[in-house]
């Protein structure tokens, strides 16, 4: 028997096991099918960059002012960068864009602060997000108080009507999604089919025909003589339609909450508003965050089709851009840029509300 | 001794606004009540309108002369057919790109997302590149991007880009060779249909001797065989009665064959992409919803691999699968209706475009379309229903 008294020094892995050459024999090249997959993958990608790259960068003109500064054939953003301020704010008068720029800073303030987890007075923000912000924002883009001049609504466009669409049909459609869900699991028979009916009507639809009542047959049910504005048809078409799809994800919520929660705050003698506001909206809502921003995300590309019943989102400013006869042929950078500029917003949230998921989802998993 | 009191007996009887049942009741009835009224309202003020504005209500519109073109119709129309006319020739287009958008966006996605499965690093970064893309961006801008920036910007049919001298796609669409079917073709599709009860024939006698006897023939495959080769088989017994249209390029335009319009093509292909990147998510997380014990005992059991992919893997993957991409489905056949922004003649671009447009009938218009997207979405949930319940869980 041979007993070791000295310990052997550790030695390096095998090479086959550790490195990048491992790691690539691992992943890339692990058999015949896989290394064939890799090279197909590999020619894939030099098929669609090579061209993407020299066309969006190499080739392309970046600085000028008219159409003249594109001479090369790559793509021309001088188009885009003379068309910022359009793009960004519409028709907005350009003496007054800061206004519209100190609202959107509050707003990505508030969103920031109700976003990061280590901030405290969540619950006074989230109200102030709800109820004080909106006002807020009405008199600061709209105007006509504190001696802010009147902007009417057929001037707003571009990237910040998008995003004003988005923040109303969002804030509008939760409160009014949350009754429906309570309504739709209420023990009240006609409560129950009245919001059944009002959700799966709604949900049934394409948002198009949706737009186009609310444009076309809003003004007829109004009495004769008043008129509603075409941003608050839109207003009101997309918030309907936004709030039948909030009432399914909140039911979702609704429904993982163990009904004992609910018993047992019966139990304290709790009426029904305040089982449901105290104990299991707060549980349902925190736990569906992720569903209402994807809501939020499916929203936010809905807006786009305002542009069909005549507002001009940013897609529809870009798209009245192109028809400009002095800047004609550029359909490809306007639409590169409409399309960067919505990805960046709804990548992020995806990437967020994937972030919650993660966070929220800690306690169940194994 | 001590009398247990009946529960109604407790106290006095509570006053009406705190009895549940009652309060209920009295709360439905002002439910019922501000609806009636809101309705009252509107339709009042409905009626007011359309006589100031001097409209008539009701579908009569229906059989007056539309008096305007439509580029692709499934059935005979021309501009002197009826609005009612134009209604079906919208519905059809609608179905048509719907049910072709489907069937890409059902395909790409399942190739998608399995390829984000994939243990090739190179597949699954791209596959996921292809998702977050193309998901992130709104349907309407991709339709743009086809229809303005790409098919738009094709060449002059001069200059067609050609597939091998039988397809051609220019600026003014997609040309394809059209088959002329002679006497005698008819057969084919009878045969096809003699294939089809035949294989369900087949298929209902091989489960009952399946259970009986616990024999069983490769029965999917004698039906595959089935299906294909009967109808090939009469194909070549009647000396293929098909002729091919090639289009030709005759003066500014191409003439013969079968042309797909370039509202079609970018409707479907933005369609078919835009949901293919949720379908294959969908596909994702149904395949990772399956715990992979689930595969090592089929394994253990020494099933192989196709087996253990074909009766244990799918389907159970399919039930997670299935009620999402039912929704999937609904919002694509909703989503065509974005069709009208570029021109294709689809239900909401010629019925709630052209046709309120020219008639005025707002109320009757809008309620057909709604009615008709309504009455599609009943109609494919309960189809999807029918078919999850068929793959559901059975829980005791």
């Amino acid at each position: 028997m041979t007993i070791r008294h000295e310990m052997i020094a550790a030695r390096p892995a095998p090479r086959n096991t550790v490195g990048p050459l491992a790691w690539l024999r691992a992943n890339l090249f692990s058999g015949p099918v896989n290394s064939f997959f890799t090279l197909l993958g590999l020619y894939l990608l030099y098929l669609l960059l090579t061209p993407t790259i020299q066309w969006a960068f190499i080739n392309a003109d970046w600085i000028g002012t008219t159409r003249d500064d594109c001479s090369r054939e790559g793509a021309c953003w001088v188009f885009v960068s003379a068309r910022f301020t359009q793009f960004i704010y519409g028709l907005y008068p350009r003496g007054e864009l800061w206004r519209v720029d100190v609202t959107f800073l509050t707003f990505a303030a508030l969103i920031a602060w109700l976003a990061i987890p280590r901030l405290p007075f969540k619950r006074w923000v989230a109200l102030a997000t709800l109820v004080v912000f909106p006002l807020f924002a009405y008199f600061m883009l709209y105007g006509g108080f504190f001696g802010l001049r009147v902007v009417e609504t057929h001037r707003w466009g571009g990237l910040m009507l998008t995003l004003v669409l988005a923040v109303v049909g969002m804030v509008g459609a939760l409160p009014i999604g949350i009754l429906l869900a309570l309504g739709r699991r209420s023990q009240m028979p006609i409560v129950k089919s009245f919001c059944v009916v009002f959700i799966e009507f709604w949900r049934g639809v394409p948002l198009i025909t949706v737009l186009f009542m609310a444009s076309v047959m809003l003004p007829l049910f109004m009495p004769t003589g008043v008129s509603v504005d075409r941003l608050i048809r839109a207003f009101i078409g997309i918030t309907l339609f936004q709030s039948a799809y909030m009432a399914e994800v909140i039911r979702g919520g609704l429904q993982a909450i163990p009904r004992g929660q609910e018993e047992a705050a019966a139990a304290l003698g709790m009426s029904y508003w305040m089982r449901m506001g105290l104990i299991v909206l707060p549980q349902a809502l925190k736990m569906m965050i992720p569903g209402i921003v994807n809501t939020f995300i499916s929203l936010f590309k809905d807006t786009t089709l305002v542009m069909i019943i005549g507002l001009f989102d940013l897609l529809g400013i870009v798209q009245a851009a192109l028809s400009d006869s002095r800047w004609l042929g550029f359909s490809l950078e306007g639409y590169v840029f409409a399309a960067f500029m919505f990805w960046i917003f709804c990548f992020s949230m995806s990437r967020y509300s994937q972030y919650l998921e993660r966070k929220l989802h800690t306690g169940h998993k194994r | 001794m001590s009398v247990r009191p009946k529960a109604h007996s407790l106290g006095p009887k509570p006053p009406f606004w705190r009895d549940r049942a009652k309060r209920a009741l009295a709360f439905q009835l002002l439910l019922v009540a501000a609806v009636v009224v809101f309705l009252l309202y509107i339709i009042g003020n409905t009626q007011a309108n359309l006589a100031a504005r001097g409209i008539t209500t009701g579908f009569g519109f229906l059989t007056n002369t539309a008096g305007f073109g439509i580029v692709q119709s499934l059935i005979d129309y021309s501009s002197q057919s009826t609005y009612g006319r134009t209604f079906v020739v919208g519905l059809l287009n609608t179905l048509v790109v719907s049910a072709l958008g489907i069937l890409a966006a059902t395909i790409i996605g399942f190739i998608v997302g399995i390829a984000r499965l994939s243990p090739n690093w190179l597949i699954a970064r791209l596959a996921s590149g292809y998702i977050e893309i193309f998901r992130n961006i709104p349907l309407l801008l991709q339709i743009f991007f086809w229809y303005f920036a790409v098919l738009r910007a094709m060449p002059s049919p001069r200059d067609s880009l050609t597939f091998g001298e039988v397809a051609f796609l220019n600026v003014r669409g997609l040309f394809l060779p059209e088959p002329l079917f002679e006497s005698g073709f008819g057969l084919i599709p009878l045969a096809f249909g003699v294939a089809i009860v035949a294989s369900i024939a087949l298929m209902i006698w091989n489960k009952r001797r399946h259970e009986a006897t616990g024999k069983r023939l490769p029965a999917g495959w004698i039906s595959l065989g089935l299906i294909v080769g009967l109808p090939l088989l009469v194909l070549l017994v009647t000396g293929v009665p098909v002729t091919w249209d090639v289009p030709e390029l005759r003066g500014f335009n191409f003439r013969g064959g079968f042309t797909v319009i370039p509202e079609f093509l970018a409707l479907w292909l933005a369609l078919s992409i835009y949901t293919a990147s949720f379908i294959a998510e969908i596909v994702r997380s149904g395949i990772q919803a399956i715990p992979h014990g689930q595969t090592e005992a089929a394994q253990a059991l020494s099933l192989p691999q196709n087996l253990v992919l074909r009766l244990v893997v799918v389907p159970q993957a399919l039930r997670v699968i299935i009620p999402p991409l039912t929704s999937q489905y609904l919002n694509l056949i909703k989503n065509s209706s974005l069709a009208t922004a570029i021109g294709y003649p689809d239900l909401v671009s010629v019925f709630a475009g052209t046709t309120l447009n020219q008639t005025g009938q707002a109320i009757e218009v809008i309620a057909m379309t709604m009615a008709v997207y309504l009455t599609i979405s009943l109609l494919v949930s309960m189809f999807m229903n029918w078919f999850n319940a068929r793959v559901a869980l059975v829980e005791r």
